[in-house]
């Protein structure tokens, strides 16, 4: 997990609402071992007829569209609790996914993957998808330390929120685990107390 | 036991509280300035699936499984429902199953019950059936029905796998504190209407995120008069509609249930454990977040029409015409529709369909098989139906055959399976056709979730027993 400041990119737009973690990344992939690989599966059902070649309507598969910033409709990520949705969109190289609404579960994971999920107005969602359907190449700068997002193609910012711990997580590059084992001595503590 | 402790904050400031504040307040460790909960975890359940990256994860950093008398394995997920005996056919599976068994052996985890092994099965039926599951825990699995264990009046929720790593290196997750939402369902079920339609209609009235961000008590008469196994179904499905996870207060019912499984208190610790389980209710003071009340009466068995399970209806309703949809939703909506292969206005009742499933962790254990077996009787499978009836574990697939309902089963035309997740998720063989239709009784509807194209309509044990007899959807009160 890498250090994370501000970047500006262009944006991929995927204007459907209630993206589950089963098109993100079908179950079928679900059974590697490790991390790696899943990027190549990102949205498999979507983006790949079943003998493998690309669906040319679909737009991960659309030259026109690309950068680092996913930009979906509301209630992205929700369903099954499966991580490896996170990784798909990370090993396929989102560092920030952008909608106006997330299912808790999949936020959770994208936090401990790096990858940014980024909350904003219906509006400015709205906004967003229109400028890119105008112009493919118009891009969005997300500055974490200062939490906004803004659309340089209408100049428009937004402030969103993210809890200053995981903030601080993603600004350096840290992780809960470092933390929880940080506490191993409550914990004993904890364990005794309720004996 | 668990009491309150000392350290914890009072419950987000209120005065009263509610099921889940006393609960949440009693696993509280520490909470991280501006940040989440340190919320200790008293069960911890795994699987094939969601675990293998967080034991790497140990292993890179060196680290063993903190408790593992709180830490439960089943394999499930990635798991064939015929000759189980015998070694795993895709090798991919094979590999996912043998390093599933290789970290229980590397990390001393002897609660770990394989393929075949009696207490092996699926995991939200297995936690129930042996006792693990119990009122006043904190309960986590790296899988989102992780909410089905909720109706012990428990906090059970599903985790990501970096969360798997930080539960067996620590026993603890950090999480934010979920709002609290009550839904109330007053009166009673009408005749032929199940638990699992209650919670479609719920999820249907409330959408697929309507209650994300929230932890969600169930109470009213409705919800009292269910068995332990219909909560569990209501719990399960919480999730459905974006909820962190749902919760009944633990009651005389809840008790009998847990009263003698193995790994259940015994004896001195059985009476102290039970005198704090009866403290487990919500004050009459208490406030919530949000409160929703329903009538029972007004449910009738459910079905899905689209890619979600918000997508619901009763069986002799019609799918929304375009302009019942918000207009925000339109193109999802008939994107929807156009993968279903179902029309806006629609009626689906006689509607022909191509299989069904019986099973998961929503609708697989022994009273679903029941309900199934009691409306086959002395009637016959649909000609043309595939029809894959899957147990929740070894231990319901025990009780079908000791309780005649496999004779029942099997004079009707039908064969039962091995326990499974199956055509739930499709990871095994157990795959809808693309284009095919599935009357199922599992929790999700989601384009490909139960094989690639395939075409889910989720529903009861009852509705599902009804159409693999006429191979149609059917309303089972006719």
């Amino acid at each position: 997990m890498g250090k994370y400041i501000t970047f500006t990119s262009s944006v991929v737009p995927l204007p459907i609402e209630n993206i589950d973690t089963d098109q993100i990344i079908p179950a079928r992939f679900l059974k590697a071992t490790n991390k790696d690989g899943f990027g190549d599966n990102l949205f498999a059902d979507w983006r790949y007829n079943k003998d493998g070649s690309p669906k040319l309507d679909f737009v991960l598969n659309n030259p026109t569209f690309g950068g680092t910033i996913l930009v979906a409709g509301k209630n992205f990520g929700s369903g099954s609790s499966r991580e490896h949705a996170a990784w798909a969109i990370d090993g396929y190289g989102f560092k920030a996914v952008v909608s106006s609404f997330f299912a808790d579960i999949f936020q959770n994971n994208a936090l401990n993957n790096g990858v940014l999920p980024v909350v904003v107005s219906a509006d400015f969602l709205a906004e967003v998808f229109a400028s890119v359907n105008s112009n493919p190449k118009a891009t969005l700068t997300i500055n974490l330390q200062n939490q906004t997002i803004t659309s340089n193609a209408t100049g428009k910012s937004e402030t969103f929120t993210i809890n200053t711990y995981k903030k601080e997580c993603l600004l350096n590059g840290l992780d809960d685990i470092d933390y929880l084992l940080s506490k191993k001595e409550q914990i004993e503590a904890y364990e005794k107390l309720i004996k | 036991m668990n009491s309150n402790n000392a350290q914890t904050p009072p419950s987000g400031g209120r005065g009263a509280s509610t099921l889940f504040d006393k609960i949440w307040d009693a696993h509280v460790v520490s909470t991280v300035d501006g940040g989440p909960t340190q919320l200790y975890i008293d069960r911890h359940f795994c699987h094939e699936v969601t675990s293998p990256q967080a034991f790497n994860g140990l292993r890179t950093r060196g680290l063993k499984v903190f408790r593992p008398d709180k830490t439960t394995l089943t394999a499930d997920h990635n798991t064939p429902t015929i000759n189980q005996d015998q070694p795993v056919n895709d090798p991919i599976s094979r590999n996912q199953l043998d390093i599933f068994a290789r970290n229980a052996v590397e990390f001393n985890l002897p609660l770990y019950f394989p393929l075949g092994h009696i207490k092996n099965g699926v995991v939200h039926i297995i936690g129930p059936e042996n006792g693990f599951t119990q009122p006043g825990m904190t309960i986590v699995c790296g899988d989102s029905h992780t909410s089905t264990h909720g109706a012990f009046g428990a906090v059970a929720f599903g985790i990501g796998t970096s969360e798997v790593e930080m539960v067996l290196a620590t026993q603890c997750v950090l999480q934010s504190r979920p709002k609290t939402m009550l839904i109330t369902f007053n009166g009673k079920l009408g005749k032929g209407v199940t638990a699992k339609d209650l919670a479609l209609y719920m999820i249907s009235k409330l959408t697929t995120g309507g209650a994300t961000g929230y932890f969600v008590e169930y109470a009213g008469e409705a919800i009292r008069n269910l068995s332990m196994e219909e909560r569990m179904t209501v719990c399960n499905l919480s999730i459905e509609m974006g909820a962190r996870g749902g919760l009944i207060a633990p009651d005389q019912t809840t008790f009998d249930y847990v009263e003698g499984r193995e790994y259940a208190p015994k004896d001195e610790e059985w009476e102290t454990k039970l005198a704090y389980w009866k403290t487990l209710k919500t004050e009459e003071k208490a406030t919530f977040d949000k409160e929703l009340v329903f009538d029972a009466a007004d449910i009738q068995p459910m079905i899905t029409y689209g890619t979600n399970p918000g997508m619901g209806m009763g069986i002799t309703d019609s799918i929304p015409t375009l302009d019942e949809v918000d207009e925000a939703g339109r193109i999802s909506f008939q994107k929807s529709l156009e993968y279903m292969g179902f029309q806006p206005g629609e009626k689906l009742e006689g509607k022909q369909i191509d299989y069904v499933f019986l099973g998961s962790c929503t609708n697989g254990r022994i009273e679903d098989f029941r309900v199934f077996a009691n409306f086959v009787k002395g009637k016959k499978k649909a000609d043309n139906l595939i029809v894959w009836l899957v147990p929740g574990s070894w231990m319901v697939e025990k009780q079908i055959r000791e309780e005649g309902l496999l004779e029942i089963l099997t004079e009707a035309g039908f064969a039962l399976r091995q326990p499974g997740c199956s055509a739930c998720l499709a990871m095994n063989d157990d795959k809808v056709p693309a284009g095919k239709y599935a009357v199922s009784t599992s929790n999700r509807n989601f384009e490909g979730r139960q094989g690639p194209g395939a075409r889910t309509i989720l529903a009861g044990p009852l509705v599902a027993a009804a159409a693999a007899v006429t191979g149609k959807i059917t309303d089972p009160r006719n």
